[in-house]
C-alpha cells in the first residue's frame, strides 16, 4: 500500500503528460469523428525529434516546438492520404503510422532507444519535466514549482485555454460543423476536406508534443513508446466522458475531463501493477479490455436498455 | 439568375444499374422566379437540384448562377450562391451544435473562415429577432443543441439559415415531405413568407400537386430525366390538378402520372 501511495505523484504526472496526447485524440475522435491511428507513430516522433535536438544543445522550448511541427507534418500526411488520395481515414492513419516507424528510427540515428544525459545536473536542470523532479521537488533538492504535476498542469491549462479560444473562432467552428454534419458543412460553404486535414494536423501536433514531454520525463525515447497510444487516448476520452459528461458541459471543461481521464487511467494502472502484482507485460491486454468494455457499455445501453419515450404533455410546443 | 444548359447525368454507367437521371435538361430562371418542380419517383427532380448544388459533377452541359459559370466548382464553393433545405430534417443542421452556432455558420456562408470569433453578441440579438418570425419559441432557446429540436423545428431553422445571407438561388428539396401535414403546412407558410420578403429566386421540389399549383409563379413537371411541362404566368394561375394531369398525359403520351403522382 505504501508502495502505491508513494507511486501516486508519479502516476499523476505521467497521466497529465498522456493527457496532452488524449486531448489530441479528442480532437479527431470526438470533434471530427475520425479514429486516427497516426497517433501511435507521431507520439514517438515527438520524443525522437526532442531527444536528438535537445542532446545537440538546442533550447528545450525550441526542441519542443520542433517536436510539435514534426507531429503536425505527420498529421498533414494522414490528412492528404485521406482527402486527396481518398483512402479511408483509419487506413490512412495506419499507413502513416507504419511509415513513421522508419522515419522515427532515422531521426534517432537508427537506434531503437536514445537517452538524455540526465545524470549531468546541468542537463537535468534544463529540462521542463523529469521523473527526478517528482522526488526532488518534495525533498527540497528542487523548488516545489518544478514538480511535474505543477509544470504539466500549467501546461495543460494553457493548452486548454488556447483550444477553447480556437474552437470558438470561425475556423474552429467549421471544424466542429465538419465533424457534426459534413453535408450541412458543405452546404454552408465549408471545405470539409480542408477542415479534416486541419484537425489532423492540430491533433498530431499535440500528440507529438506529449511525446516530447514524456521523453523528458523518462529521460529517454524508445522506438516503441507510442505503441498503443491511441488506446490510452481513447481510454482517457471515454473515462472522462463517462465520469463527467453530466457536469462538464462547457467545452473547456470537456477537455479538462479528458486530462483527468488520463490521470485516472494511470492511477488505476499503477494500482493494478503495485497492489495486484501483475506482470507489466499484461498492461496492453488490460488497456485493450478496459477500452473495449467502456465502448461497449453505451452501445448496449442504447440497444438493450433503452427507455420508452414518454409522450410529452406540451405536444404543441415541443413538436411544432 | 440560374441558367442550366443541356445537362446530362448517368449513374453507374456501363453496369446493369445504369440509370440516365438527367437527359439533356435546360432551364432558365429569371430573377425572383419561384418555380415548383413535380414528377414521379426517379423522374430526376432531386438529381436536378443536386446537379445545381454541385453534390457531384455533371457528365456534360453547363450551369451558371447569376452570370458565374459554376459547372466546375465543388459543392462548398457553390454554396456562396446557394441556400439549401433538404428532405431529411437531419441533413440541414449540425445536431451537436447550438441553434445560434448553426445560424452563425450559415451567416458566414461563402466567406473565408478566419480566426475571428465564431459568433458575436450583436449576431445573437439579430438571430433572436429572426427566430421570432418562425413563431416556434426558438428565440428563447438560442443555446439549445439543435439535436433536441423536432423535425419541423429543424426544417424551419434550416430554412431560416438558408436565407440568412440572401442567396442568389434557394433550393428546396421536398423539404416538407418528412413532416406531418400540420407541421408541413406551417413550414410551407414560413417558406412563402421568407421567399416573398427577399424576392428569392427559388426552385422547390414537392410531391404535392396542390402545393405545386398554389405556390410560385411557374411550375415544371419532370419525366424520365427531362422537363415534360413548363407552365407559367396566367396559365399557371388558372391551373387545376385535373388540367395538370391531362396536360402531362398529352406531353408524354403516358397515363403514368395518375398513379405515380397522386399516390406518392
Amino acid at each position: 500500500m505504501t508502495g502505491f501511495l508513494s507511486a501516486l505523484p508519479g502516476a499523476a504526472s505521467q497521466g497529465l503528460i498522456w493527457g496532452v496526447m488524449a486531448i489530441g485524440v479528442y480532437i479527431t475522435y470526438k470533434i471530427l469523428d475520425i479514429a486516427d491511428l497516426t497517433v501511435d507513430g507521431s507520439f514517438c516522433t515527438g520524443g525522437a525529434v526532442f531527444v536528438m535536438l535537445f542532446s545537440s544543445g538546442v533550447n528545450v522550448w525550441l526542441a519542443m516546438l520542433a517536436a510539435l511541427l514534426a507531429g503536425m507534418l505527420a498529421g498533414l500526411v494522414t490528412g492528404l492520404l485521406h482527402t486527396v488520395c481518398g483512402i479511408p481515414a483509419i487506413l490512412a492513419g495506419i499507413l502513416t503510422q507504419l511509415g513513421l516507424y522508419s522515419v522515427n528510427m532515422a531521426i534517432m540515428d537508427m537506434k531503437a532507444s536514445v537517452a538524455l544525459s540526465i545524470t549531468q545536473q546541468e542537463t537535468l536542470g534544463r529540462l521542463l519535466v523529469s521523473l527526478r523532479f517528482v522526488k526532488g521537488a518534495l525533498d527540497g533538492s528542487y523548488p516545489i514549482w518544478r514538480h511535474p504535476i505543477i509544470v504539466v498542469g500549467l501546461f495543460t491549462a494553457v493548452l486548454i485555454a488556447i483550444l477553447y479560444w480556437y474552437f470558438g473562432t470561425e475556423l474552429g467552428a467549421s471544424l466542429r460543423a465538419t465533424g457534426s454534419n459534413p453535408n450541412m458543412a458543405r452546404a454552408q460553404g465549408i471545405d470539409t476536406d480542408r477542415a479534416k486535414v486541419l484537425g489532423l494536423i492540430l491533433s498530431n501536433g499535440l500528440v507529438s508534443l506529449s511525446g516530447a514531454l514524456l521523453c523528458q520525463y523518462n529521460g529517454a525515447n524508445d522506438i516503441n513508446v507510442g505503441r498503443g497510444a491511441i488506446v490510452i487516448g481513447l481510454a482517457a476520452v471515454i473515462i472522462g466522458e463517462v465520469l463527467f459528461s453530466k457536469v462538464f458541459i462547457n467545452f473547456a471543461l470537456k477537455l479538462l475531463a479528458v486530462s483527468i481521464g488520463a490521470i485516472i487511467y494511470y492511477i488505476v494502472i499503477t494500482a493494478v501493477l503495485q497492489l495486484g502484482g501483475l506482470n507489466a507485460n499484461y498492461l496492453k491486454l488490460l488497456s485493450a479490455l478496459v477500452v473495449a468494455i467502456f465502448l461497449t457499455i453505451p452501445y448496449w445501453k442504447g440497444k438493450y436498455f433503452s427507455k420508452p419515450v414518454k409522450p410529452t404533455k406540451k405536444e404543441e410546443n415541443t413538436h411544432a | 439568375m440560374l441558367d442550366v444548359q443541356n445537362i446530362r447525368k448517368t449513374f453507374n454507367p456501363g453496369t446493369v444499374n445504369e440509370k440516365t437521371a438527367l437527359d439533356g435538361v435546360s432551364l432558365t430562371l429569371n430573377d425572383g422566379d419561384f418555380v415548383t418542380v413535380i414528377g414521379g419517383n426517379g423522374a430526376g427532380k432531386s438529381t436536378l437540384l443536386n446537379a445545381v448544388a454541385g453534390v457531384w459533377p455533371v457528365d456534360s452541359g453547363s450551369i451558371s448562377i447569376g452570370g458565374t459559370n459554376v459547372t466546375k466548382l465543388p459543392e462548398h464553393k457553390r454554396a456562396k450562391f446557394i441556400g439549401r433545405v433538404f428532405q431529411d430534417p437531419m441533413m440541414g443542421t449540425a445536431a451537436t451544435m447550438q441553434i445560434e452556432e448553426n445560424m452563425a455558420l450559415a451567416a458566414r456562408r461563402g466567406r473565408a473562415r478566419t480566426l475571428r470569433p465564431g459568433i458575436t453578441r450583436d449576431e445573437r440579438d439579430h438571430y433572436r429577432e429572426m427566430l421570432k418570425i418562425l413563431d416556434l419559441g426558438l428565440e428563447d432557446r438560442l443555446t439549445s443543441k439543435v439535436g433536441l429540436l423536432s423535425g419541423g423545428q429543424r426544417q424551419a431553422l434550416t430554412l431560416l439559415m438558408a436565407a440568412l445571407r440572401k442567396p442568389d438561388l434557394l433550393l428546396l428539396d421536398e423539404h416538407t415531405a418528412a413532416l406531418d401535414p400540420k407541421t408541413a403546412a406551417k413550414v410551407l407558410e414560413a417558406t412563402e413568407r421568407i421567399v416573398q420578403k427577399d424576392h428569392l429566386t427559388t426552385l422547390m421540389i414537392t410531391h404535392n400537386m396542390r402545393d405545386a399549383i398554389v405556390h410560385g409563379n411557374r411550375l415544371i413537371m419532370m419525366y424520365e430525366g427531362k422537363i415534360a411541362l413548363d407552365i407559367s404566368g396566367e396559365d399557371k394561375k388558372r391551373l387545376t390538378v385535373e388540367d395538370l394531369l391531362a396536360r402531362f398525359g398529352q406531353a408524354t403520351g403516358s397515363d403514368e402520372a395518375d398513379d405515380k403522382l397522386l399516390l406518392s
